[in-house]
């Protein structure tokens, strides 16, 4: 066969060759990890960099004098009379303090009326104020030290979004302002701090992104996540066995095998439309409500989980279900006391990947009313949680990613970092879920 | 409305089996006696263990398998209408070929089908049960000091006794044994062996095995299966030393088979 002098120490051409291929063939595959592992940091790189400025936010420290002639022309404090005095009386107060703010720090209004400052606060800065008195009367008469959100404008400023020369053309807020903002920087009145709010709160009017928070939306996608959990998991899992354990093999289970297969790939904008058909105009629904959003999902989510149940149910190995029979186990008491808790990583599992999916999911929002909606208030209860107009984390991300101020844009990319963070969250616990329940056979 | 006969623990008359459309018993007849080791031996894929698996009906969970004919324990059909596989497959208990312990405790797996079947009303009568079945399984001594230790962590001869305790301990009247010692070591299968031969005596134990000299060793009487056909049945001291048919001669000297 091969020539007799041939040493084992010089490999022939044919080994040459053949590891020459093996070795481009693990280049290549390292070349590939590499290419998906730059493309995943740039990414990272570059939702952190633009959207950490989201949870830091300016804020301007006053100490504003409430005279009790303008917010309590009665002098009785009566909650009926205090409420009748809108926010145009308060903002002259706080018109006034930053003129005081400015005094003090030993630097002069470059304007010619007080009036103008306010552009440094944010137009809630009024209504914040208000509320405070509201709340606690006894203030009246007195001063109040208070921390005000700074307008986008200045908060951009801080973040080194807004310079002198990208404010050239703008009328309301002016390099002027900037001075005014230094000047405050300067005796600690202005300062950045973390943004509890931007977790917390809910969207804000097109004007004021400063005091947008993704918080209601979080929210509402939580109650999404319920539901789905709810509904999605007892009646995969239950679909799963049936068709898994008990179904006779016909024409019939075949047909609904193909279906299910093929559902898991309908784009999810077509649940939408089936949701906004079904549960909205059939069923009489709430528009917007999570519970819908929630339903929608459900469709969604039902093919994957009851997939990725049927792989782990397959997974068990045919030995335990003949020792649990041969033992004289019922068909019931085989699947419900060794094959799904052997199956349950798998089914676990596939849950928690389906519900990320259905957690990041858009489209389907769109049709039922869940993204043009803007919730300014949290639910107050927990059947409003499920049942009013809300929006979801991905629809807020999306409706701010639309607006046209800058600050918006670091809001929505400050959104998808904490979406980003609640999937991988997700994630680890089906990871761990995985560890826990992992057994040996 | 049965024909079965009562002397003996296991009557089958006449039993087809198909699998689609392959036929894979044809008419096989054959008394099983109490307190009494039968084995079952013949060449692969000569139908052994399928008949075998007819006896708890253990061939219900193929969708494709078909059993006719008349099979029969203490008399009873056990394919009538009235009967509930479950508590048929309590008194017939089945060893595998292959050791598979739940992968749970050892206590847990001795202690499941007592539990199911509701028989024990205490805990210390569980217990009890378990021992005794440990006992019986010889692997009592071994494991005692670690029932709660998983199961899927004995060595493969400590599982199959395992095996064998938790098919004993429903108190089956009928012991099926599907090539039990076919995955372990020859220590490992003289202990099954001489449990094998234990259980023998107080139970009907019917076996498959492969190997003819574990047939010779541990049965009273021996059925030789050849593509489906029952070919022999007799007592196993005739059928090794004076077959009637040649080709049970053929398949015990070595050359079917």
């Amino acid at each position: 066969m091969s020539a007799p002098n041939k040493s084992l120490f010089t490999p022939g051409p044919r080994t040459r060759a053949r590891n020459r291929a093996e070795a481009r063939f693990r280049a290549s595959g390292l070349a590939a990890i590499l290419a998906a592992l730059a493309f995943l940091t740039g990414l990272m790189g570059i939702i952190l960099h633009d959207g950490a400025p989201a949870f830091r936010q300016a804020f301007v420290t006053l100490t504003v004098e409430l005279p009790e002639e303008r917010l309590d022309p009665n002098g009785n404090r009566d909650p009926a009379d205090l409420a009748r005095v809108t926010t145009f009386k308060y903002a002259p107060l706080l018109d006034a303090a930053l003129l005081r703010a400015l005094e003090e720090a030993g630097a002069e209004n470059p304007f010619a009326k007080a009036k103008k400052l306010r552009a440094l606060l944010s137009k809630g800065a009024p209504a914040q104020l208000r509320a405070r008195v509201l709340a606690e009367p006894e203030l009246i008469g007195g001063s109040l030290t208070m921390r005000f959100l700074a307008s986008a404008r200045a908060d951009g400023y801080l973040k080194g979004r807004v310079t002198r020369e990208s404010l050239a053309r703008e009328r309301k807020f002016t390099p002027a302002h900037l001075d005014v903002a230094d000047a405050l920087l300067g005796s600690g009145l202005l300062e950045s701090r973390f943004n509890l709010a931007f977790l917390t709160g809910s969207d804000a009017s097109e004007s004021r992104p400063e005091a947008a928070g993704i918080g209601t939306a979080a929210l509402g996608s939580l109650a999404m996540m319920l539901v789905v959990l709810a509904l999605a998991l007892p009646i995969g899992v239950a679909a799963s066995v049936y068709l898994e354990e008990f179904a006779p093999q016909n024409r019939l289970t075949d047909l609904i095998e193909v279906n299910i297969a093929n559902l898991a790939a309908v784009p999810s904008i077509v649940f939408g439309i089936l949701g906004l058909a079904l549960f909205i105009q059939f069923a009489g629904l709430p528009q917007s409500a999570p519970l819908v959003g929630g339903l929608v999902l459900t469709l969604m989510t039902l093919p994957t989980i009851i997939i990725s149940t049927r792989a782990a149910l397959r997974a068990v190995p045919p030995s335990i279900r003949e020792a649990a029979l041969g033992v004289g186990a019922s068909r019931m008491q085989t699947v419900f006391h060794h094959v799904l808790p052997l199956a349950m990583p798998g089914i676990l599992t596939g849950t928690i990947i389906g519900l990320a999916q259905a957690l990041g999911e858009t489209a389907p929002l769109l049709l039922i009313g869940m993204i043009g909606f803007v919730a300014t208030n949290p639910p107050a209860s927990p059947a409003e949680a499920f049942l009013a107009p809300n929006s979801a984390m991905p629809a807020q991300i999306y409706e701010w990613a639309r607006r046209a101020d800058p600050a918006w844009y670091e809001r929505a990319w400050g959104g998808i970092i904490l979406l980003i963070g609640f999937l991988l969250a997700m994630n680890l616990a089906a990871i761990l879920l995985r560890r826990r329940f992992e057994r040996r056979w | 409305m049965n024909n079965c006969s009562q002397d003996t623990k296991v009557t089958a008359k006449n039993v087809n089996v198909w699998y689609g459309d392959n036929h894979a018993i044809k008419d096989v007849s054959v008394d099983i006696s109490d307190r009494m080791v039968t084995a079952f031996i013949g060449p692969s894929g000569c139908g052994k263990s399928t008949f075998l698996r007819c006896l708890n009906r253990m061939n219900d969970t193929i969708p494709t398998c078909r059993v006719e004919g008349e099979l029969c324990l203490d008399g009873e059909d056990i394919h009538d209408a009235r009967v509930d596989p479950v508590e048929l497959r309590a008194r017939v208990g089945m060893v595998f070929q292959k050791p598979n312990p739940f992968p749970k405790s050892i206590y847990e797996n001795v202690a499941y089908g007592p539990r199911i079947h509701g028989l024990a009303r205490s805990r210390a009568e569980l217990d009890e049960i378990v021992e005794k079945s440990l006992r019986r399984a010889a692997l009592w001594d071994e494991v005692k000091d670690r029932l709660q230790a998983p199961g899927t962590g004995l060595s493969g001869g400590q599982q199959q006794r395992l095996c064998i305790a938790r098919a004993v301990a429903t108190g089956p009247e009928v012991l099926l044994m599907d090539e039990p010692a076919s995955a372990l070591d020859p220590i490992a299968t003289a202990q099954i062996e001489e449990l094998i031969d234990e259980l023998g005596r107080s139970i009907a134990v019917v076996i498959v095995t492969h190997s003819m000299q574990q047939a010779a060793r541990v049965s009273q009487r021996t059925a030789f299966f050849h593509l489906g056909d029952l070919v022999e049945y007799g007592e196993t001291d005739q059928i090794f030393t004076n077959p009637a048919d040649s080709r049970t001669e053929a398949y015990i000297t070595g050359r079917i088979g």
